[in-house]
């Protein structure tokens, strides 16, 4: 049996499809990461698997239990940092530890948790007094009380400095190593990849790639390619001598040549040496996963929603 | 299903978290202790009041000479007593009872013929020994007395004083005051902060996530009950402590008191969250809590009596929850009408039921 199973998945609000059709399963000792965009439906999802949303169709099965008709078993056996963790705020995470353990009638070290979470120094500081990312470390150490051998992780570093995230990271990957199932979501690509043996990408509701990051990316990159800084002449001149696909980008003056062989790129240099022009800078390339999110994804994600790259994406349509 | 350990691991967390948080332990002992001070200050007069005693002078007199008025009068010019005449017809204790008043004199019918004959003639003084002005009247009657004698007899005792005593308590102000703001604060305390917590729960989501847990939402609120009621006899115990010592309210205690004092909070914290469950963001909440709230302050007996109000009023009154908790607070502590006070338990028992219900129904842990 695997931990999760799910199956032509369907929910709708009205004519909202936030989840259309999606199936995926994920495997013991995984950590499966649910990638895309703001409403692309990652916590319609996810809140469906933990049982707190109903489905209109499809078949989902968390640890064998149907988790909507018998969400009261799964939530004994999971645990779950919903998006935005918050909590009383005049309660210690020490004092959420006991209390969370007295209603799941467990036994727990309180400091031994807060320690695997790294928090054992605020032990005994109320919630409302904790950092953004001390708010988080609290929720995973409540996701752990009971513990559960399947975690759901919705955007657990959302709004998180950059030392924070990583803090989080070093807390995740420790519960990797011990083995656990992990769920999570997040639209931080970097995340995703250095936390996941798999990601699904969604988008509108569906799942437009699914494998390790390295599959999607061959699968949906383009190969590796040669940039030219330099102009239109010395494009032209290159796409005249050599056999090769040239593309110009006159905006940012970047010639773009795919490379199949290493030797294309030797070509395409010697005949860029050859023409006497002038040209700047060289690299060779490869998509990388934020290439090919992009690609996959038509909206662009929120926090990098700048003009510069809804241009770049509203370009890439228009290809 | 309802787990007493899981009631009392949310009850630990919620009341130390109330504790935690001194806004809430203002609201919720310290205000209605405050208005109090406030309204009994207002309508004590601070002490210098005098005491209004009802009279009846039955004296017929002697030779056009009524020494009945005279002594009446001669009461009247005194700092502590204000005599309110009683028409000869009536009868003394049954206007008394229905003047909810303990303190009067009957001058009887021979007094000025045996006055001027020397012969001794006893007037009648009525009080309630429970009460704290029949002393006062006692003794400003008994000076008046004395002084009535040693004008014409040298102080030989020829008018003497004969004591009834009334049942009737009267009541000041402040005692209907006391059980009018402990339902204040059995209404507003957990009133307003189930309606805020069950909005903002919502709203962060904090609910969703207490599902994920094996508490129910039953125990959950259970919890929040019991503690309110803690608040609840704490606030009463405060309160009365005081009104008694504050301002010699004279208030019976009895354990008819405790079915208001557990019903009342369960009802408004049930009402609260119930506001709380079908309102959209906590913002509509709070309007609809105030909604709900504010006429139930000030028309179900709370700060004044309803019976100062119109008709139409008090029947408005009457389908008002708060109305059952404070006039069977009154009807305990006041009046000692406990007759009356079965019956406001009853219908409080029934509202209180129906509310629940209907809120642990339409509350939703978890959305669909």
């Amino acid at each position: 049996m695997l931990p999760i199973e799910v199956t032509e998945l369907k929910k709708h609000y009205g004519n909202l499809k936030a989840v259309d059709g999606i199936s995926f399963s994920v495997k013991e000792g995984e950590v499966f990461g649910l990638l895309g965009p703001n409403g692309a439906g990652k916590t319609t999802t996810i809140e469906i698997m933990e049982g707190l949303r109903e489905r209109n169709s499809g078949d989902v099965k968390i640890l064998g239990l149907d988790p909507w008709k018998n969400g009261y078993e799964l939530h004994k056996k999971i645990g779950v940092i919903p998006q935005e963790f918050t909590f009383f705020e005049k309660t210690s995470p020490r004092e959420a530890i006991n209390y969370y353990a007295n209603l799941f009638g467990v036994k727990v070290d309180a400091d031994e948790i807060l320690k695997e979470v790294l928090l054992e120094d605020m032990a005994k500081q109320n919630f409302e007094n904790l950092s953004g990312g001390q708010k988080q470390k609290m929720g995973l150490a409540l996701s752990l009380v009971n513990a559960p051998e399947l975690l759901f992780l919705d955007e657990p570093t959302t709004g998180l400095d950059p030392n924070a995230r990583r803090a989080i990271w070093e807390v995740i990957r420790g519960l990797k190593a011990k083995g656990k199932t992990i769920i999570l979501t997040t639209h931080y690509l970097d995340e995703a990849q250095q936390l996941s043996d798999r990601v699904a990408i969604m988008d509108h509701g569906g799942i437009v790639a699914m494998g390790t990051t390295e599959e999607i990316i061959q699968k949906h990159g383009s190969g590796e390619r040669l940039e030219i800084h330099g102009n239109k002449k010395l494009a032209d001149y290159i796409k005249a001598n050599t056999e090769l696909q040239v593309k110009y980008d006159e905006a940012k003056k970047e010639i773009t040549i795919p490379i199949e062989k290493k030797i294309d790129a030797l070509a395409a240099l010697a005949a860029a040496e050859q023409s006497g022009l002038d040209w700047g800078e060289i690299q060779t390339r490869q998509d990388s996963l934020d290439d090919v999110f992009v690609k996959l994804v038509s909206e662009p994600i929120e926090e990098q929603g700048n003009t510069e790259s809804i241009e770049k994406t509203s370009k890439k349509k228009r290809r | 299903m309802v787990s007493g350990k899981r009631i009392y691991a949310d009850f630990k967390v919620f009341s130390v978290g109330y504790l935690r948080n001194k806004f809430g332990l203002f609201f919720g002992l310290i205000f209605p202790v405050i208005l109090i001070l406030i309204f009994g200050a207002i309508f004590s007069g601070g002490g210098t009041g005098t005491v209004n005693v009802f009279a009846q002078n039955q004296d017929e007199g002697v030779f056009g000479q009524n020494i009945g008025d005279q002594f009446l009068a001669a009461l009247n010019e005194s700092t502590t007593i204000k005599v309110i005449t009683v028409d000869a017809s009536e009868n003394f204790a049954d206007y008394l009872a229905a003047h909810s008043a303990s303190d009067g004199i009957i001058i009887p019918q021979s007094f000025s013929a045996d006055y001027l004959s020397g012969q001794q003639v006893n007037v009648t003084v009525y009080g309630n020994p429970a009460s704290s002005t029949s002393g006062i009247v006692g003794g400003t009657i008994g000076g008046y007395a004395n002084y009535f004698n040693l004008q014409r007899f040298n102080g030989s005792m020829v008018i003497g004083l004969s004591s009834a005593t009334v049942n009737t308590e009267q009541t000041s102000y402040v005692d209907f005051l006391i059980p009018g703001l402990i339902g204040f604060s059995i209404l507003t305390s957990p009133m307003f902060s189930l309606v805020n917590i069950s909005s903002e729960y919502k709203k962060t989501k904090l609910f969703k996530q207490l599902s994920l847990t094996p508490l129910t939402k039953m125990e959950w609120l259970i919890s929040k009950v019991i503690w309110y009621i803690v608040l609840t006899i704490a606030g009463f115990l405060l309160m009365v402590g005081v009104g008694i010592f504050g301002f010699g309210a004279h208030v019976t205690l009895s354990l008819w008191l405790i079915p208001f004092l557990v019903l009342g909070p369960m009802l408004f914290a049930a009402l609260g969250m119930l506001v709380g469950t079908v309102t959209k963001n906590p913002e509509t909440a709070g309007v609809i809590g105030n909604i709900v709230t504010f006429p139930m302050m000030f028309l179900a007996g709370t700060f004044f009596p309803i019976t100062s109000m119109p008709q139409y009023l008090q029947t408005v009154a009457h389908i008002l929850p708060l109305f059952y908790v404070t006039e069977g607070l009154n009807n305990v502590m006041v009046y000692g009408n406990i007759s009356g006070a079965i019956i406001d338990i009853a219908v409080l028992g029934i509202i209180t039921l129906v509310i629940f219900v209907l809120a642990v129904k339409l509350f939703k842990w978890r959305e669909d």
